[in-house]
This record gives structure tokens, sequence and C-alpha cells, in this order.
């Protein structure tokens, strides 16, 4: 007999060793999320899959389901926690999404979209991140990095080349690269790399590949975030 | 209609791209017009701002100027609304954010490819930068936030149709976007 | 070859330490004691000897405030910023220092030979102000201190040859209890009871940790000593960062036998052959001390093999380097694994998922030096004293304002008036009990007692008089969360930065009832959302500053409406001074409507 917990008021079944968020991905329930990936081990930094759990917060992609929980995540309440923390993303980097080459196929945006933010709502940090163009086929614009350390795990785990790595503390937290120089160009990283492709953001971009998909074409102009996460679930990239 | 709407509208550190964006909603201003009447706007010849209803502000604050307008448009609008991407995060301009402001005035008045003549501007008629650019929240109350790179003719008419009915303005998925 | 300079150095430590880079921490804290910063050619040595890549290294050493990968000068200045020492003019005589060192807070003076910056409590608020040199403690600041520290430095006199006075630390025990009055306890009669004995008296003791948590010490034990795996480990937690506290440090100064009997006890009744005391990086001055304390317990075979039929057992000293998140537990044990102090998803916990993922008891240093006592003395003579629910005794470290700062050990169940009494107080208007992440007692609650099912604490008391502004006090607390979150989860990261700003906005008169209610919202943000447990506590100094002390906020919120977030005129001064304008057009009122 497979085990069930209650997300929302239905139940929803799962496997030993599941998270929640897990479980309700495959049961086709959305539940927001951004350092989250299928092919990764969570992380549960961004906080954004936060749920309540028998009355209390916890985040869903590390909380390892158990029969009989009583799991909320479609309430005012915990939306209006989401949006403030997508809202806390977009003040902490330099987010133009206009000039951005990640627009219309960025998690961060379409999530933002999913939970109807029209702004920022805090103060911006506008802080100053230069960019780093060392490298021949690829661009890393610091300003959007929301710390996932989703590519700081495709480099480690499966390309086994630790690229990336996170630095600093607090506010002072940043991407950092594996070279001496500080330099992408200095590194051993190559287009083949899982980590090229795992950033939810615009901060790992490939070069001379900017803006080819017209709007209205591209990833999220077509799906929401909660069909993406759908159709990502069977999909092998 | 009697108790028209009066709407202003007025552009910062903005391209025109909202007010034109506004202008794409085409013959449905025809109907616009019937509940509104326009006070100071770049689309009128109104030069003094008057006690209004509504006052959409597009682009962001990158000079006292700027500054000033704002305030004024807060004192006199009973509901303001940041339009577009300029106002609600600076956009565009806000990108020379993180030049100090020395290093932008060296470069362009007394650097190599300078365009003055080893001066600075300092006229009293001209309004000062400020050190970053900002988005008008951070400087008044903003009633509402209209998203969007401009925002498409179709989400700022769905806006202001909203509005106009005294519904909170809600826009769905297709008409939100931030670029 | 560059890099001959640095492997010169480097080796020795590398061979101390295995060339294991779980030492990562303690390989370069002592490579930075060596050159004073972490210089590129030596991660480059380390790199390829340690078999890490550089990512890994400059992660961890970039979290930890003690580490510098740039040249910080020969002498490395640090003054405690604990409101306490702010209230003592730590202030002042910081920039008497900056001034007459001729350097600027934060950086490097010109000749590279000396920086003096800030850093969290450093744990000397009886005798502050304090500043550390190079990690070593000096208390009790004055002008006349402060001016000989600035000679020795301009004569670049060498630490080791620095007047012995400077670093003189007092213990200024107040009163003392059971604990504090033990003297003599074996530990060979103690483990002749057995490990099923020992633990039963320590359920019966009902004894609860001292960390701050408070959860039963017995449980925690059996919980580890039933985990599946085959080694355990038993770690010390000496961190003691949270602002106001500093008890552990006066009982690792003259309780240190008993500490690591308490641990050794820990490591019988679980069956671990390994123990680990995780020392916050302020106290580095203790390490000498403390391995020594080792050393002898060694030669008197407390330690070592066989101390009891075969039962084995050693201790290890592991430093921090600056990093308050590290008194976590599951952040500290990252750390003694050698890497960046975020705290880890729990569940699983450290008593089954603990130091490299095995089953791991983390006690507070009292917690261990109590379970000697119940050992010695059994668990119902110890559930005797104190209140039902909170059985034994607490160690407060009393600091502030008030005429006899220092060590207090009570029963549990005393009251906060008593104490304030017998540190004879200088009219208290508040109390700061179990530091900015505990609760602010005020005047009408003075009658509450010290104890688990009242107030909980870790154990710092920090006394306010009625001349200070509960609002700087609580802004103090904002700034030291946000200065030390680890940067992990998005609530605490962002939430404790964008609490401080709009605490600063107060603070500098730009506030309206607009912020007050922003401040709000970010609380309540932090208390839900957040990873651990410093993003869960870090609004508690502003909920109850803004429950007790509500007119210290009113105070500050002058403006009726929304006020912008920054300071408008002040925003147009780089164009002022760019085109020598002054004139009325060039300036801009502040918060009009
Ligand atoms: C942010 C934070 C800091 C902490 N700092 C300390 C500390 O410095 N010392 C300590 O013993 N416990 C500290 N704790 C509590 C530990 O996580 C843990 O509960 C404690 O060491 C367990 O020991 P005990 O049961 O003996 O109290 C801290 C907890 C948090 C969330
Ligand atoms: S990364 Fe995403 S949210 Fe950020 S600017 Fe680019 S598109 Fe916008
Ligand atoms: S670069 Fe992208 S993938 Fe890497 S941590 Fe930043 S946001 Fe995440
Ligand atoms: S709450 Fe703060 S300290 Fe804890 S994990 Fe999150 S960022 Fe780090
Ligand atoms: S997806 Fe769960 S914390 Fe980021
Ligand atoms: S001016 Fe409309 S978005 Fe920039």
């Amino acid at each position: 007999m497979t085990e069930t917990f209650r997300l929302d008021g239905t139940d929803v079944p799962f496997e030993a060793g599941e998270t929640i968020l897990q479980a309700a991905l495959k049961a086709g329930r959305f539940i927001p999320h951004l350092c989250h990936h299928p092919e990764f081990r969570p992380h549960g930094s961004c906080k954004l899959c936060t749920v309540k759990v028998d009355g209390r917060q916890a985040a869903s992609c590390t909380r390892l389901a158990t029969s009989g929980m009583k799991v909320e995540s479609e309430t005012e309440e915990l939306n209006a926690e989401r949006l403030a923390l997508t809202q806390m993303l977009f003040v902490e980097g330099n987010h133009f999404c206009p000039s951005c080459e990640k627009s219309g196929d960025c998690q961060l945006q379409a999530t933002a979209y999913h939970l109807g933010m029209t702004n920022a709502h805090y103060d911006h940090f506008f802080p100053n991140r230069p960019l780093d163009a060392s490298h021949p086929d690829f661009l890393l614009d610091f300003n959007r990095c929301i710390l996932c350390s989703l590519c700081v795990r495709a480099s480690r785990d499966i390309d086994n080349k630790n690229v990336f790595g996170l630095a600093g503390r607090g506010m002072a937290s940043h991407l950092i690269v594996n070279s001496k120089s500080g330099k992408l160009v200095d590194t051993d990283f190559s287009v083949s790399d899982k980590a090229a492709h795992v950033c939810p953001v615009g901060v790992i971009l490939r070069k001379r590949q900017g803006f080819f998909i017209p709007i209205g074409s591209r990833t999220f102009d077509k799906k929401t975030i909660k069909e993406y996460v759908d159709t990502r679930l069977g999909e092998e990239d | 209609m009697d108790n028209k709407l009066k709407v202003a509208t007025a552009t910062l550190a903005g391209c025109f791209g909202c007010h034109m964006s506004f202008l794409d909603i085409d013959e449905r201003f025809f109907e616009l017009v019937k509940h509104v009447e326009f006070d100071r706007t770049p689309l009128t010849d109104i030069k003094v701002l008057g006690e209004c209803d509504l006052g959409l502000i597009e682009g962001g604050l990158c000079n006292s100027e700027n500054v000033e307008v704002l305030r004024q448009f807060r004192r006199q609008c009973r509901i303001l609304v940041s339009v577009g991407a300029c106002a609600i995060n600076g956009g565009l301009p806000a990108q020379r954010n993180p030049i100090p402001l020395s290093v932008i005035l060296d470069e362009i008045y007394l650097g190599e490819a300078g365009i003055a003549h080893g001066l600075i501007p300092n006229d009293p008629e001209l309004p000062l930068p400020l050190d970053k650019v900002h988005p008008l929240h951070e400087v008044v109350k903003i009633d509402y936030f209209l998203p969007g790179c401009p925002p498409s003719a179709d989400a700022i008419w769905t806006f202001l149709t909203e509005l106009l009915a005294g519904r909170e303005p809600v826009l769905g998925t297709e008409l939100l976007h931030y670029d | 070859m560059r890099t001959d300079h640095h492997s010169a150095y480097l080796s020795p430590i590398l061979e101390k330490y295995g060339e294991n880079a779980s030492n990562l921490m303690q390989i370069l804290r002592e490579a930075q004691e060596c050159h004073g910063y972490l210089h590129p050619d030596a991660i480059d040595f380390l790199c390829e000897k340690l078999g890490l890549p550089r990512t890994k290294i400059v992660g961890v050493a970039s979290f930890y405030s003690f580490f510098y990968l740039e040249p910080r000068g020969q002498y490395r200045i640090l003054f405690s910023d604990n409101i306490t020492d702010r209230m003592m003019g730590s202030e002042l005589l910081l920039a008497r220092m900056c001034k007459t060192l001729w350097l600027e807070k934060g950086k490097l003076s010109e000749d590279a030979l000396v920086s003096v910056d800030t850093t969290s409590c450093t744990g000397m608020c009886d005798q502050g102000p304090a500043l550390l040199v190079n990690n070593f403690a000096i208390t009790h600041l004055t002008e006349a201190r402060v001016d000989s520290i600035c000679a020795l430095v301009r004569e670049q006199v060498p630490l080791e040859e620095w007047p012995s006075e400077l670093f003189e630390v007092k213990d200024n025990i107040r009163r003392s209890d059971i604990l504090l009055l033990e003297e003599d306890f074996s530990l060979r009669a103690a483990l002749r009871q057995g490990p099923e004995a020992i633990l039963s008296e320590l359920k019966l003791s009902n004894l609860r940790g001292r960390g701050g948590a408070g959860f039963a010490t017995a449980l925690k034990w059996e919980a580890c000593r039933n985990a599946a795996g085959s080694e355990r480990y038993v770690i010390c937690n000496a961190d003691e960062g949270e602002p106001g506290t500093f008890k552990d440090r006066v009982l690792l100064t003259l309780h240190a036998k008993k500490v690591f009997e308490g641990m050794i006890l820990c490591g019988f009744v679980i069956g671990s052959k390994k123990g680990m005391l995780y020392l916050r990086g302020e106290y580095r001055y203790l390490l000498g001390h403390l391995e020594k304390t080792l050393q002898d317990m060694r030669q008197a075979h407390l330690l070592g093999n066989a101390i009891l039929g075969d039962f084995d057992f050693d201790i290890e000293i592991h430093m921090g380097a600056g990093a308050y998140i590290c008194g976590e537990e599951s952040a500290l044990i990252e750390s003694l694994e050698g890497k960046r102090g975020t705290p880890r998803n729990r569940p699983p916990f450290p008593v089954t998922n603990g130091y490299l993922d095995r089953p791991t008891v983390v006690n507070n240093v009292e917690t261990f030096c109590a379970a000697t006592l119940v050992a010695a003395h059994g668990g119902k003579w110890y559930s005797e004293i104190g209140t039902q629910k909170s059985s034994g005794t607490k160690i407060l470290s009393v600091s502030g304002d008030c005429e006899r700062p220092g060590i207090y050990e009570y029963p549990f169940g005393v009251t906060v008036r008593e104490v304030l009494q017998d540190c004879r107080a200088i009219s208290p208007q508040a109390v700061q009990v179990s530091g900015p992440s505990g609760v602010m007692v005020a005047q009408a609650e003075f009658d509450r007692k010290i104890a688990f099912e009242d107030i909980p604490t870790a154990g710092a008391f920090m006394v306010f008089g009625k001349e200070r502004d509960m609002f700087e006090v609580a802004r103090n607390f904002v700034h030291f969360f946000a200065h030390e979150s680890c940067g992990f989860c998005t609530p605490c990261r962002v939430g404790t930065a964008l609490l401080r700003n709009l605490m600063d906005k107060l603070h500098n008169g730009h506030g309206s009832a607009y912020d007050f209610e922003e401040i709000r919202k970010l609380n309540g943000i932090l208390q839900s959302m957040s990873h651990c447990g410093l993003g869960h506590s870090a609004c508690n100094p502003v909920l109850d500053s803004i429950a007790k002390f509500r007119p210290a906020y009113e105070k500050r919120m002058l403006h009726h409406e929304f006020t912008p977030a920054f300071d408008l005129d002040q925003a147009l001064q780089a164009a002022r001074q760019m085109t020598g304008r002054d004139d009325r057009a060039a300036h801009l009122a502040k918060g009009e409507q």
C-alpha cells in the first residue's frame, strides 16, 4: 500500500525517502521553488517552497514526506510570504529584465509572474557586481545571481570540476570561479558542462545567443512556471 | 458623463515608450475619453498640474527635477501609479548605478570623448543628477504598479478599465510582463 | 620561487594536521598566524597538498571574519562592538586609535602596518571595552591603554613582547554555587558506575542543555548511544558567540578539566573514542591553557588508551574564526569538517547524522560540567536543586549598567530582581536575558524567574539603566544579526539587511509609521521562513522593544507619512561637488508631504 500525506486537503502519494516537494510535483501539484532541481540533491536555501507542515513552516524541498502529515501550500499567507522572498531576491541583485538575455526563460521572473508580483516593494540595494566576460563562449553576469548553488552542485556532483563555488557571508555572499585570477577563462569550464545549463536566472549566459528567440516564443511566453516544471520532470536535459 | 476622472501623466527618466504604448490602445481611446479628462500630460498642452484623481508616471528618478515633479504628482493625485520598468525599478537608466556619478560626469564632459568643452555644465536652470537612479516607490508612496517595458496597450487598457470600474486592477498572467 | 616561502611555513602545519582537508580551518588559522593573511600562492600550495579546489578554500576563508585573503597589516585590531562595549565608550576609543594611527576604520594603514575595525561581541562584556589584536584579547580599554597600544604598534614591537599586563583577563566570579564550588571529582569512580547507570542518573537529574535550546541531556546521549553506526563523536560547543555571554570563557579558564571530564563521561556513555572542543576564535588566548590541561590529563591517564578497561578516549581542540552562526550545532559540525558554517537541513539531527555524518552529541561547556556533578552526586540530588522543571544551577554572565559585573551562579528559579540586586544594577529599566536572540525584560517583569518554564537563558544578562535608549539597543542587535547571518537562506540574508537599513533610517530621523509597519512585516517573514535559529530570533529584540518600549520608536517616527528611502539632498551632493553649485535649485527638501 502506498503511503500518502494531505496537501491542501487532498491526498498525495509518496515513496519512502521522497520529500514533500518531490511527491507533490510528481502528483502534478505545483509548489513554487527556485533552488530545487529534480536532478540534484536538495539544498533548501531559497525558501520559496516553504509550506506549513502540521501548522509549522518548513521547506518542502528538504522535508521528507511522512504518512498522514497535513501540508498547506496554496494559502494566502504562504503566497504572500513567497512573494516577499521573491521581492527580496529582486532588490538584492540588479534585475533589469528588459535588458536581460534570460528574460522570458528565467525561472525567477516566471515565479514572480506566478505570484502576481508587480514590483519589488523593498528598497533596492543596487549592488556593484562587475561582469566576467573573459571566457570566449560564456558571460557571467553576477548581478542576477540568487545563490541557489545549482551551478555549484552541477559542477561538483556531475561535471566533477568545481568550477563554481559560493564565497563570503551574509549579504556579501557571492559566486566565485575556480581560478587564481578569479576569471572563468582560467577555469576548465566548457560548453558541455552540466553547470553551463542549470542557472535558473541570467548569470551563466552563452555568448552570441542572446535575444535569438523572439518575444512570444520564449519558454515562459508559452508556458507558466507550473507547466514548465511539469514537463521538466519527465525530461532528461 | 459628468463625473469624469481627471488623469495626469508624466515622463521622468524614461523613454516615452510607456506613453507610446498608451497611445497603442488605439480606438479604445475614444471609449476612454468618455470617462476621463486629461490634465497635465505630454498629450495635452496643460502645463500646470491640477487636482487629479489619477496620476500615471513613466520613468525613474534620475535628477532633482524628477523628484520635484513626482512629489507634485503625489500631492495632487489621489491615486498614483508607477508605469513601466523604469518607474518600478529604475530600469535602463539605473544601470549607471554601479558607477560613481563623478566618474560618469568626468568621462562625459572632461574625458577624451568629451562633448562639452572641458566643463561640467553648472547652469542653475539645469537639474542636478542624483548619485543613483531610483524607482519611484523609494521616494513617495505609490498606489499601483503597472510593469512592462513598456506595459502592453492591453495591459494599460485592462488596468485603467478595472480602475475606472472601481475594482482592484489585477493583471492576469498574459498581461503581466517585466519586459 | 615565491611559493617556496609559503611552503616553508605551510609544510609543518600540513604535517601537524595530517594533510587532512577536514582540518582546513585549523590549517588556515595557523597559516595566517604565520603570514598575517592567506596569500594567493599559499592557497595554491594548500590546494595542491590537500587536493581541494580553490573555490573550496576561498569559500571557507571568506566565510569567517578572522580569515583574510588580503593583507590586513602586521597588527590586526578589532574592537568588540557589543552594545555593552559601546555603553562604555568603545566608539570614541576606536576613533582615537584611528586618529592616532592615521588610518580609516576598516582600511589598511598606508604603510601596511595596521588595520582597525570592529567585530561582534568578544565575550569580555564584564571588563570592556575590549579589543582583539591578532585575535588576542585586550580588555579594560581606556584612553591611556589605547595610547600605549598605538605606541607599541608604531614602534612595531612584536606582539609576544607586548606587556603581559595588557592581556590580562579577569574571572570576576561574584556568586558561586554547586558548579563553581565543586573541587574534587573522581572521573574514574564515576566511570566505574558503568554507562547505563550514568545515563539513568542523568535521566533522574532532569539536566537540560545550557546552550540555549534546553534539550534534555540524557535523551540526547541516549539517542546517540542507540543510533546505528560504529563511530560516534562528542562535541563541546565553546563557540559562545551570543553577545553578552562569557560564562563558558570562565569555565574554560577555571574548570577546563571538569569540562573535559564531562566530555569523557559522555564518550563513555555513548561509546565514542573522540571528542572535540570547538573554541571560538575570540578565545584564542585560552588555547595554550586548554592544550596544557589536556596534556596533563593524558599524563594522569584520564585521556588516551584504556582509561578504564578498554575505554579509549581523546580530545582535540578546534578553533573557530569569527562566525556566530558556528554556535548553531549543525553549522559548528560543518565548520569542524573544514567547511563554511552553513546550518544543515534538520532533520536529520546530529545525534544520528553529525560529524562526518556519524552519531554525535553536541553539548554546551556548562552542560558537560553539570554532567560531572550528576555523575558524582547522583541524579536525585541534582534534581532537587532549582525548580521542578529546571533542575540544577545556571551560570549567568552579568554586564551593562551595574556595579558588579561578572559571573553569577544561581539555582534555577532566581528572579531577575534578585540578580539585579546582587549585581547592584544602576536604576535598571530593562535586562536583555540570553543575548540578542533572547528576551528583553522590562521593569514590570523583574519578578519573572530565570528558568526554562519562564525565562530560559544561555547565560547573558545585560542590564540597561534608565538613561539608555532601548531603540538603540535593538538597533545594535539588528546590526549584529545582519553581520552574522550566514547568507544561506533568502529571508535571513536579505531580511536582516533590510531590517538593519530600516532601523538605521529611524535612527537617522527619517522614519515614519510606514517604516514601522515594514519592520513588523519583516519580523514576521524572518520568524516564519528562516532556515535556522539565527533568522528565527533575529527579530526578537525589535519585537520586544516595540512591545515594551514603544515610545522609543514613536519618538523616531517623526514623519506622519511615507518618507524617502534615502537622503534626497545628500543624493545630490556628488553633483553639487562636480558642478560647484550650491544655489537653491541644487538642493532637495527632506521628507516633504
Ligand atoms: C544561531 C545560534 C547560535 C548558537 N550559539 C551557541 C553557542 O555559542 N553555544 C552553545 O552552546 N550553543 C549555541 N547554540 C545552540 C546549539 O545549537 C545547541 O543547541 C547546543 O550547543 C546544544 O547543547 P546543549 O544541549 O548542551 O545546550 C546556538 C544556536 C543557534 C541557533
Ligand atoms: S535574471 Fe530573470 S529576473 Fe533577473 S533580470 Fe534576468 S529575467 Fe529578470
Ligand atoms: S549563477 Fe545561477 S545557478 Fe549559480 S548560484 Fe547563481 S543563480 Fe544559481
Ligand atoms: S537563518 Fe540566517 S544564519 Fe540561518 S541559515 Fe538562514 S541565512 Fe544562515
Ligand atoms: S526550493 Fe526549497 S528552499 Fe529553494
Ligand atoms: S520608459 Fe517605459 S519602461 Fe522604460
